[in-house]
């Protein structure tokens, strides 16, 4: 596979490219990720450690459920598009983790205090799909009113602009890429070959505001936003126009 | 998956949400398992506002439960330690391992396999 391979212009046809591209590898390369995942992101926990004790929300794509355990006193409901991560994800009680896709969560609207999710928006292979995937996001949070200031949503992803990062990737290069996941020692399903294997993942690179614009675009109100170590990242909530 | 968890899910395809009868989604040929968990008394009282009260009695009667209170506890009840042990076992030491939900609404079955519930839609509902 091509490093340059764009994503398809039909919707089904992006659907199976994701598929392709981003769930049957994370499928394939669950547990050595996972292993590599367990140090939370500071504003990350920032936000959940700051949540009130009772409070009750989504961790969308939570692949190994590293999020899990930061706060003790809520309870989080979290999902993953990859049955192996949830697997993985289980493991943190008391929270039970299911499978379930961003772009049709199996949630009531209007239900949660809060949302968070971390590098998963980015999978997502058109601008029609991520907006729709923060829309999605956005229906589950508590809409504001006068005596409650309405549901947040952290959501994270990778930046185009990381010029010192491994990757290199700056400004005015293309912003979707695939992005090798190399698999040492692959020995865990009968194969014999200890040669490791590389996979591919697509990935959608943010631009500065682009994800602001995208929480606009999706009927959300952006409360703050930053940069944070090779990503973007914003918190917002249900507009209430 | 735990019953807990089960309060705050509904179907996953798009037009049932507005429908009453897509929640709580119903238990089909369940299989539960007991994990002990340490008993937090304020974490249940904590969450226990936030449940749907009539969601949870419609769970618990589908996976046989004894009877919970007809009304969700509150004030002094709240602080009754073997209505917090009851719930903490229902709610978070009660495991489904393998079984179906089903919506009210459409009639889509969701399993549950190894304790994992998916909620992945066939393409026909997407």
């Amino acid at each position: 596979m091509a490093d340059n391979d764009a994503p398809p212009a039909d919707e089904r046809a992006q659907e199976a490219y994701e598929e392709q591209n981003v769930h049957e590898v994370y499928q394939q390369i669950a547990e050595h990720f996972s292993s590599t995942r367990y140090k939370p992101w500071p504003i990350v926990e920032r936000f959940l450690k700051e949540l009130s004790p009772g409070s009750i929300g989504l961790d969308v794509g939570c692949g190994n459920g590293k999020y899990l355990t930061v706060n003790k006193d809520i309870f989080i409901i979290a999902s993953d598009r990859s049955e192996n991560l949830v697997r993985i994800a289980v493991n943190h009680q008391p929270h039970s983790p299911i499978v379930a896709d961003i772009l049709h969560l199996p949630h009531l609207d209007a239900s949660f205090d809060f949302a968070i999710s971390i590098a998963v928006v980015h999978h997502l292979s058109s601008p029609d799909r991520r907006i729709q995937a923060i829309v999605e996001i956005l229906r589950t949070l508590k809409p504001a009113s006068e005596n409650h200031p309405g549901g947040k949503a952290l959501i994270y992803v990778w930046a185009l602009e990381q010029k010192n990062s491994r990757r290199g990737w700056d400004k005015g290069d293309n912003q979707d890429v695939m992005v090798p996941w190399v698999l040492k020692n692959s020995s865990s399903k009968g194969g014999s070959s200890d040669a490791p294997k590389t996979f591919h993942r697509y990935y959608h690179l943010y631009e500065e505001f682009e994800l602001e614009r995208d929480i606009r675009q999706a009927g959300g109100r952006v409360l703050e936003s930053g940069y944070e170590k090779d990503n973007w990242w914003a918190i917002a909530t249900p507009s209430n126009e | 998956m735990k019953v807990v968890t089960a309060n705050f899910m509904t179907c996953a395809v798009k037009g049932c949400k507005a429908s009453p009868a897509s929640f709580p989604l119903h238990f089909h040929d369940a299989e539960l398992e007991l994990q002990e968990l340490d008993f937090q008394a304020e974490f249940i009282q904590n969450i226990v506002p936030r449940l749907d009260w009539n969601g949870l009695q419609v769970t618990a009667n589908e996976l046989g439960f004894p009877k919970i209170p007809d009304t969700k506890p509150d004030g002094d009840a709240l602080n009754d330690e073997q209505t917090l042990r009851d719930l903490h076992r229902l709610l978070l030491e009660t495991q489904v391992m393998e079984g179906k939900l089903k919506c009210g609404n459409c009639g889509h079955e969701y399993m549950i396999k190894e304790g994992i519930a998916n909620f992945l839609l066939p393409s026909h509902l997407v």
